[in-house]
């Protein structure tokens, strides 16, 4: 459900902003990469506002709603409490980071998620959160004001949702990596939400 | 007799064999789950057009405008800006402004206003001489751009007050180009607005032929491509009525 959503999200609030192509990785006169209309036209972002707007204004109800049920759900069920950072997340995250580089080689803790699956994804749900309030800013730039000058106005808050766009990208790139680096057997628990874990015989 | 072969004999709780089964039935759900979203996907994008967009995205487009318009407390202002920080927008769009033009023979033709008998011809004159307000707004386009201009002219709340005869209003508005090149039409909501104005100043200066004058529309609630430049026809209607990028894929409502 996520997936499918978030996927039409992106490629139809991308195609709006191919309308009005300003954004690039770069630093002052330097640009390292632009994200224009001929970059996107290679992604397969095709010219195509209207349509664009079309898509994006209705699946970002099914978005909505689909963001206020999970975040429901972590409440009742309490499964917030596996995936909230606590204060030795950060340094777990690095751990976790280095040790997937191949750095670094100690095993790490056993628990359902590291750090820095915590830190990724209780970032995640912040970033639908932003998502969300920077694009009804944009939305209704009057009626939803107060929203607008909370994210710097019409410009401020087109650059935010566009970043928190790239963001959600990475995440889904990572999080693609990340399992197929876990294999088979994490895999299948994500599908079916149970794990067979091989316990060591206790010694009679 | 070992307590090993007494497990092996009970394969129905094995859970390799129970986590099988799940498997295959979570890939089973997720292949029906790919198929229908791909047929959803030709049932939306099939479906027969209503203004270039299939029609279950104009439903979509209309059932937004339901629910924003009826949100929308009557005279909110949109946020307004000190003077200074205004500059000339883009010219964008050269829609129903052919070259063929000359302002000084214009005239503007008003139609259909409750209480008016017949149509009225008015020239700049007669437009001046109305209440002038000036609004320094974000002008936002379509597209994502956006420019801080002041635009100054007579709010159309006061000219339908001066030509109407009576305090009934029309359901929409209707306004067109001398040449019927682009076309535009606003809920009444909108037109009633504060910072809906028949504007003739933009950052102080007479309003440019380029940027619409002698008369264009402007209106701080919507997209650009509602602020119709250069009005040659001012109708008020009840039914809704045609507008050019309604019928061209966009939203009819665009309202901010």
């Amino acid at each position: 459900m996520n997936f499918p959503v978030l996927a039409l999200m992106v490629w139809s609030g991308l195609k709006i902003y191919r309308a009005y192509d300003v954004y690039r990785i770069g630093f002052g006169s330097w640009t390292l990469f632009r994200f224009d209309k001929e970059f996107l036209s290679h992604l397969g972002i095709t010219q195509g506002l209207a349509v664009g707007m079309a898509w994006h204004f209705l699946f970002g109800w099914i978005f909505a709603i689909n963001g206020a049920l999970y975040v429901g759900y972590l409440t009742v069920s309490g499964a917030w409490r596996q995936i909230l950072p606590n204060r030795s997340s950060l340094k777990e995250a690095w751990q976790v980071v280095l040790h997937d580089l191949r750095i670094r080689k100690e095993p790490l803790p056993k628990a359902k998620f590291n750090g820095a699956q915590k830190i990724a994804y209780t970032g995640v749900v912040l970033l639908g959160f932003i998502a969300l309030a920077s694009g009804l800013a944009i939305y209704k730039p009057v009626q939803l004001a107060f929203l607008l000058f909370v994210f710097g106005g019409y410009q401020g808050a087109r650059f935010v949702h566009f970043w928190v766009c790239m963001l959600f990208v990475l995440f889904f790139v990572v999080h693609i990596v990340q399992v197929a680096r876990a294999g088979w057997n994490n895999f299948r628990s994500m599908i079916t939400g149970r794990e067979i874990v091989i316990e060591e015989q206790p010694n009679v | 007799m070992s307590d090993d072969q007494d497990f092996r004999r009970k394969p129905l709780t094995d859970p390799e064999v129970e986590i099988r089964r799940l498997s295959r039935r979570g890939f089973l759900w997720s292949g029906v789950s790919i198929a229908a979203g791909y047929a959803g996907y030709r049932l939306l994008n099939g479906a027969p057009k209503q203004g270039g967009l299939p029609v279950p995205f104009r439903k979509a487009l209309e059932w937004n405008e339901a629910v924003w318009s009826s949100l929308q407390s009557e005279m909110l202002p949109a946020p307004t800006f000190p003077i200074e920080q205004a500059r000339e927008p883009k010219v964008n769009g050269g829609l129903g402004m052919s070259d063929a033009f000359d302002p000084s023979a214009w005239t503007l033709r008003v139609e259909g206003l409750r209480g008016l008998s017949s149509p009225l011809h008015l020239s700049m004159e007669d437009i001046r001489v109305l209440p002038f307000t000036r609004i320094c707004t974000e002008f936002k386009c379509v597209e994502g751009w956006s420019q801080i201009v002041s635009w100054g002219g007579v709010k159309l709340s006061d000219f339908m007050r001066k030509f109407a005869l009576t305090g009934e209003s029309n359901r929409y508005v209707y306004l067109e180009t001398p040449d019927a090149g682009y076309y535009v039409g606003i809920d009444i909501k909108t037109a009633l607005h504060p910072q809906t104005l028949l504007a003739y100043e933009m950052n102080l200066q007479p309003l440019a032929v380029e940027h619409g004058g002698p008369l264009r529309l402007i209106t701080a609630l919507k997209y650009g491509y509602k602020s119709l430049k250069r009005i040659g026809l001012l109708r008020f209607c009840d039914e809704r009525p045609r507008d050019y990028w309604a019928e061209n894929q966009y939203d009819f409502y665009a309202g901010h």
